[in-house]
């Protein structure tokens, strides 16, 4: 090695070619496509979708998904753009929802043909967007998220109680029910497969329309206001208008997403614009990426897929063990160490339900609810009380000391550690959450919130922005 | 009158909840910069720290011990439970974050909170607790005299929050601690140069914020009775806006906004309407937000550039 040669200097050009093999190479491939093109190639991959599942269920859960993608994409406008942390953002949904829900359903007798309600409905919440977005002009971060909050709460309780002052504009808590379903041109959308495939067009046209937005005058003015706004201001950028125009974009595919989901659900019910939904919307754009399309959309679907899939227990186990197999893979290295660590908890479980099981018959018994191979190996390796709800909650409280633990100590130590805990968390898991599953959503929606944030806050397409100092 | 005055009295009783849960978030505010959206669910864990104690002495209808000293344990245990508690988010869902943008600590306080949310649910099922206070604190104690009717309950939690208003202002004005706190939320960089343990002193802050925290659970569960898991979400809502209406960082400030917020509450659903008590409340909030963000006692910031 001659003197001024150096590794890192020789080893630039191979750092910045990126990844190699068939995935470098369809990486460098997807790159060089047209964004159109590649949109359109998700699209049609997304269009099989109906064709290859044949249950209704599922294609439900491909609904669900692209609404949430929806959601997600026009809370990014707001939260990933302009940098504007909007808690209010459900209430611009439940407005839309409630608003289509008026405008067509026998709770004041109105229906009109869907062309025509959609669009109102749409520049009804822009409006409110318009409105609500007004204390931006004096109030920033976390006090504009505590007014934002305010206004889901109000709109929450409005919805609630607004069955008794003469008129019974929405139901109270029993909602509006009876919603016509969308009907254009004399077809109405009546199946979910249906919906799926109107949902795949909405959410491409609005992608496309934001992506061209972001790309725009006003994309670029967004990020200067996100990344620094008394720079922006000085440099005469209107944010006043901007934040406007933000909180009103963002509201507006509210709106639509509510009209959906009024119409797709039959009716609109209070409870679903709760501040869990909120949470929901959020974790989806901060998994996939905050300010970055194609990630509100990716983490839209992948959290309504781990959500509803968490509904079915057998489903939900086999989500489970993929998920803690999918992270195994992904975070330890070498593959020796992996190998060690997988072999080392599955002895542990056989040795640990042997000796349980003879000292104390009682605690081997209990239900799995896993079916077939998969389900009996659960039950001859996982300790199940008969009564597992006390020991389930002493092991549940364990798992979050030990999990937070894992984050302080060494390496070596860590994956010494990471044996018991895992067989820790497939007992938590068998006894106690598969058991629970709309806690189960929330903790997992929590803990997500926190991880991401934590370890990789601009998600998994996002990406990484250098923070002012 | 007899009403108003009644009114009066309960809205001083909310307010003080609400000042203790203010005096939290202002103090980490003022350390850190940072609304901990979690402080709401701290409160709610102290309260059932409280029942815990309650129930470990034989429940409230027949306490093992004489009920002074029962309401000792029940302050004291929730007020160390909840105080390693919100010293434990700290470390968890905070300290990572120093260094990142502002919008990054509030997402993790909001998983935290959903997180704590659902753990209690989780552990305790979603049963209802009822403190019963009515049960060891008769009704009939306190002070009855013409127009004023004031339980003995309401007695304690009003001089409760007086006293430890107090104590925290001589706290953060003489003592040693007190003046690093306030050395930290003057200039974090600063301070850290001169050599004090910035980590340590957010530490004490956020130990601080969660016994008062802990300390309102247990009054809360003995005015309202019933704790249950999701009483903290909102309570800590309608706090934190006290203390941004009193003036965020101040002591004194986030006592009074406290105190104005429990007695619009109160007012507003003896007078104006209680089925939309909370919207017109939460209207107030937006509008005096939105009107003097410095806050009635607070100074106004001039952004650094």
């Amino acid at each position: 090695m001659s003197i001024g040669s150096d590794r890192w200097v020789e080893t630039a050009e191979s750092r910045t070619e990126g990844p190699r093999g068939w995935w470098g190479r369809g990486k460098r491939r997807w790159d060089s496509l047209p964004p159109l093109a590649r949109l359109g190639l998700l699209v049609a991959l997304a269009a099989l979708v109906p064709l290859v599942v044949s249950s209704d269920f599922l294609v439900r859960i491909g609904v669900n998904g692209l609404l949430l993608a929806l959601l997600a994409v026009g809370l990014n406008v707001s939260v990933g753009w302009a940098g504007l942390l909007d808690l209010g953002f459900v209430a611009f949904y439940g407005f839309g929802a409630y608003t289509f829900a008026l405008l067509s359903s026998d709770q004041l007798g109105i229906h009109l043909p869907t062309l025509l309600a959609v669009p109102i409905v749409i520049l009804a919440t822009g409006l409110l967007g318009l409105v609500l977005g007004l204390p931006s002009w004096r109030l920033s971060g976390d006090y504009l998220a505590i007014v934002t909050l305010f206004f889901s709460q109000i709109f929450l309780e409005l919805a609630l109680n607004f069955d008794r002052l003469g008129v019974d504009l929405t139901g109270g808590p029993n909602g509006i029910s009876g919603v016509d379903p969308f009907s254009v041109l004399g077809f109405e959308f009546s199946s979910p497969t249906s919906y799926f495939y109107l949902l795949l067009v909405l959410v491409a046209v609005i992608v496309t329309m934001l992506y061209i937005v972001d790309r725009s005058r006003t994309g670029r003015a967004w990020r200067a206001l996100r990344d620094d706004p008394l720079a922006a201001e000085v440099m005469t950028v209107p944010i006043r208008r901007l934040k406007l125009m933000a909180f009103a974009t963002g509201a507006a595919v509210a709106g639509l997403a509510g009209s959906l989901f009024a119409s797709f659900q039959l009716g609109v019910y209070p409870l679903n614009f709760q501040v869990q939904f909120l949470i929901v919307i959020y974790a989806a754009l901060i998994l996939g990426g905050s300010g970055s399309l194609a990630g509100a959309v990716a983490g839209g679907i992948v959290v309504t897929l781990v959500l509803d899939l968490l509904r079915d227990p057998s489903q939900a186990s086999a989500a489970f063990y993929g998920v803690i197999a999918v992270t195994l893979i992904a975070r330890v290295r070498p593959w020796r160490t992996l190998a060690a660590v997988v072999a080392a908890t599955v002895a542990l479980g056989f040795v640990v339900h042997a000796v349980v099981g003879a000292i104390w018959p009682v605690a081997v018994t209990g239900e799995v609810q896993a079916t077939g191979i998969f389900g009996s190996a659960i039950r001859s390796w996982v300790v199940l009380p008969e009564d597992p709800t006390t020991i389930g909650n002493w092991a549940f409280c364990a798992l979050v000391v030990g999990v937070v633990a894992l984050t302080r100590v060494s390496a070596r130590t860590r994956m010494i550690l990471l044996v018991p805990l895992l067989y820790l968390a497939s007992f938590v898991w068998e006894n106690r959450l598969v058991d629970e599953p709309s806690i189960t959503r929330q903790l997992l929606l929590g803990v997500l919130l926190i991880v991401m944030m934590i370890s990789r806050p601009h998600g998994l397409l996002g990406t990484r922005r250098v923070e002012r100092v | 009158m007899d009403f108003f005055v009644q009114q009066l009295v309960n809205g001083l009783t909310l307010g003080s909840l609400y000042a203790l849960l203010a005096l939290g978030y202002s103090i980490v505010y003022g350390v850190l910069g940072l609304l901990n959206f979690a402080q709401g669910e701290v409160y709610m864990v102290g309260a059932f720290i409280g029942f815990g104690v309650l129930s470990g002495l034989g429940g409230p209808a027949s306490l093992a011990v004489p009920v002074p000293l029962a309401l000792m344990l029940m302050f004291i245990a929730a007020a160390l439970g909840s105080g390693a508690l919100s010293v434990a988010i700290e470390r968890i869902a905070f300290k990572p974050l120093r260094e990142a943008s502002r919008i990054a600590p509030l997402i993790t306080a909001l998983g935290v909170s959903v997180f704590l949310q659902n753990a209690v649910l989780l552990l305790l099922g979603p049963d209802i607790r009822n403190y019963d206070a009515s049960s060891f604190i008769p009704f009939t104690s306190g002070i009855h005299a013409g127009p004023l009717n004031i339980s003995l309950i309401r007695i304690i939690v009003i001089v409760t929050t007086f006293a430890l208003m107090v104590a925290l202002t001589l706290w953060v004005g003489r003592s040693k601690l007190g003046r690093l706190m306030r050395a930290v939320s003057y200039d974090r960089e600063g301070a850290q140069m001169i050599g004090i343990d910035v980590d340590r002193t957010i530490m004490i802050a956020f130990f601080v914020g969660g016994v008062l925290a802990g300390i309102a659970g247990v009054m809360a569960g003995l005015v309202f009775s019933r704790v249950f898991q999701l009483m903290g979400f909102v309570a800590g809502l309608k706090a934190f806006t006290g203390a941004v209406i009193g003036g965020i960082g101040s002591i004194p400030g986030a006592m009074l906004g406290g105190m104005l917020v429990g007695l619009a509450e109160s007012f507003t659903a003896a007078y104006i309407s209680s089925t939309f008590q909370n919207v017109i409340v939460f209207a107030v909030l937006v509008v005096m937000m939105v009107v003097r963000p410095t806050g009635l006692l607070g100074r106004p910031t001039v952004g650094k550039v």
